[in-house]
């Protein structure tokens, strides 16, 4: 097991990272405004994944346009969501959200299923991107590189709205406090569709690279990323944006490097000794690597 | 006063679902029994996770992990001695050799269960809100990793199957019963009004003296037991038991039931649990003849959503209907 193999396995964790960082984002932004643990957030990246599908089916769009109008389809997608099931029981208590989420997840899903069959289907890139890079000892394809360069492009801009931007201020004030971001006069409907626009295009671009990454897709792939954006936001401390970030990588890197490293008969535990961490992380530092001590209760 | 009016009403009870046990055996066919014992469990385990959900207000979603640990337990006891030869060579000795009647399994399996909530409970229930959601979530996830991978005892991946069909409608009466017995009188006992009081206000029920963690350690066992019960039971009814049998999915639906009928409401637990076992079995046959898959699920789903919008404290709150109410009412139930 040289350095070699393991600059490698480095390299596979981010990229993983990356992708549970861009969904965890949305996730935690989400929580950060209106404290609502969205569970329907992993289907838009089921749904970022088919309209890239059916998006690049279309000849002559080039590949860079398929990716922005994704962006424009997972944020359509959340704010439609938003609109329909999550404004209406604004106020209402917390688990009430949660659960709203999970019907609002297995509506997404079933409708998959309903209009798309629950048959996988190949999903590839164009051969450009596949591409294989050598650099040393580590390898990857440039659909891999795409991810992370991409990935953390946009939580750049992000940051740079959150905390350069008009409407940045409205959404971390909206976020502080609801009520008083009000009185304020800020727009806190507007703003609290825009940042369900941002994250679910978020997780929309996530879902294009998810198809690039695992080559096969089908109605129910949004579970996984949506399980591990929850766990990758908790670890980083739910609300903070930077925290999603960490989590994610922490997350994906944990995955990878526990599966590489150990002897194969323990890699059936993967799951196990996640969520093992993520309890242990929790007991420790209860509000996450980067969360506020928080007032709430269930 | 108070205790023989309760004591009457209990006996009418029980004599009415004896009664309706009886005219259900005589008349209908095995399939509609077999959705009716569906039912039965479904509501032991919503009125069981409505006392540690629903009373003290601790978000868990590991309620499958405990139903599989008892259903795993309760296997393992009434599995026949020449079978457990067969399927499991590597069984320890003493649990090769053993094989019990149900009764004392089920208890068994519920134990278990509830002794692993005493176990667990303690770290993790210093975990609040999403948190421990995440954290019982994460259980389950565990619970059906090391399932799976232990061999000796689970067989792994295959599961135990061929059990024996032991859960009679009688069985599923008695444990129904039982369930709601010790949910009423848990909720207007002191203990119970202790459990509410952590629920509504944590440092309001300190600063009165409650134990508040005493009170959700006993909240997760409690429920954990009941859960271990009804994994037993639903092994042997439908004879086969597998990792995969207790999912994340089930969690979602029995947290569904118990916020929908209104936390903390054992009549609601109990209605809503009938109505969505009963409606998922009357869509599928429809669902299948229209070959529309997945038409139940997004129904079931937008029924929650409207629910949720227009009664968001779910059908009941925290209420009984009246005649389930004990004269002296408890305190925090007056309107």
């Amino acid at each position: 097991m040289g350095a070699g193999y393991i600059a490698q396995q480095i390299v596979n964790g981010l990229i993983l990272g990356s992708m549970y960082a861009l969904v965890a984002i949305g996730f935690s932004m989400i929580y950060g405004i209106i404290r609502l643990i969205n569970f329907a957030h992993g289907d838009i990246v089921m749904i970022g994944a088919f309209a890239t599908l059916g998006l690049m089916a279309i000849p002559g769009v080039p590949f860079p346009l398929v990716a922005v109008m994704v962006l424009g389809v997972g944020g359509l997608v959340g704010v439609l969501i938003e609109r329909g099931a999550f404004r209406p029981m604004r106020g209402a208590p917390q688990v009430t959200g949660f659960i709203a989420s999970l019907a609002v997840s297995i509506i997404l899903q079933n409708l998959g299923i309903l209009i798309l069959s629950a048959q996988p289907r190949n999903f590839s890139f164009p051969a450009y991107l596949q591409v294989m890079i050598n650099l040393g000892p580590v390898s990857f394809r440039l659909v891999d590189l795409m991810i992370m360069v991409t990935a953390l492009v946009l939580m750049l801009v992000l940051m740079a709205v959150v905390y350069r931007t008009k409407l940045g201020v409205a959404m971390r004030a909206t976020a502080e406090d609801l009520d008083v971001a009000r009185l304020m006069g800020i727009d806190i409907n507007r703003t609290i569709m825009v940042t369900f626009a941002i994250g679910s295009a978020l997780a929309g671009i996530a879902g294009l690279m998810w198809g690039g990454k695992f080559g096969q897709i089908d109605p129910l792939l949004g579970f996984v990323p949506g399980l591990k954006a929850f766990v990758a936001a908790v670890i980083g401390g739910v609300g903070s944006i930077a925290g999603a970030m960490v989590g994610g990588f922490v997350l994906g890197l944990a995955e990878v490097l526990f599966v590489g490293l150990l002897p194969p008969i323990y890699s059936a535990y993967r799951d196990a000794f996640v969520f093992s961490t993520l309890i242990v992380i929790l007991l420790i530092l209860p509000n996450g690597l980067f969360g506020r001590s928080s007032e709430e209760r269930a | 006063m108070d205790l023989r009016r309760s004591f009457r009403l209990l006996i009418l009870a029980a004599l009415a679902g004896a009664g309706l046990v009886l005219v259900m055996q005589a008349t209908l066919d095995d399939y509609i029994l077999s959705i009716v014992k569906f039912v039965g469990i479904y509501t032991i385990l919503a009125v069981s996770l409505n006392m540690t959900n629903g009373y003290t207000g601790l978000f868990s979603l590991g309620h499958p992990g405990f139903m599989a640990i008892g259903g795993y337990a309760t296997a393992l006891l009434t599995f026949p001695v020449e079978r457990k030869a067969m399927f499991l060579p590597d069984l320890p000795a003493w649990l090769a050799g053993l094989a019990l009647p149900f009764l004392p399994s089920l208890l068994a399996g519920g134990l278990c269960a509830a002794l692993t909530a005493l176990i667990i409970g303690p770290p993790v229930l210093r975990l609040r809100g999403h948190y421990l959601a995440v954290a019982t979530m994460g259980f389950l996830i565990i619970v059906q990793v090391m399932i799976t991978n232990w061999d000796s005892v689970t067989r792994g991946p295959l599961g135990l199957n061929g059990l024996a069909e032991l859960t009679s409608l009688w069985w599923i009466y008695f444990w129904v019963a039982l369930t709601f017995y010790v949910a009423w009188k848990l909720k207007f006992s002191s203990r119970g009004r202790t459990m509410l009081a952590v629920r509504d206000d944590e440092m309001a029920a300190q600063t009165l003296g409650v134990d508040v963690f005493r009170t959700r350690v006993f909240a997760l066992v409690i429920g954990a037991f009941f859960a271990g019960v009804a994994g037993g039971l639903w092994a042997h009814l439908i004879t086969a038991i597998t990792p995969t049998s207790f999912s994340l999915v089930m969690a979602f639906n029995l947290v569904v039931m118990v916020v929908v009928g209104g936390s903390g409401s054992i009549a609601g637990s109990l209605i809503t649990a009938v109505f969505f076992t009963v409606i998922t079995e009357v869509l599928r046959p429809l669902e299948e003849g229209l070959e529309l898959y997945g038409i139940s699920e997004i129904t079931m789903a937008l029924i929650l959503i409207l629910i949720l919008i227009y009664r968001p404290e779910g059908l009941f709150g925290s209420r009984e209907p009246a005649c389930l109410q004990p004269d002296e009412p408890a305190r925090g139930e007056r309107k």
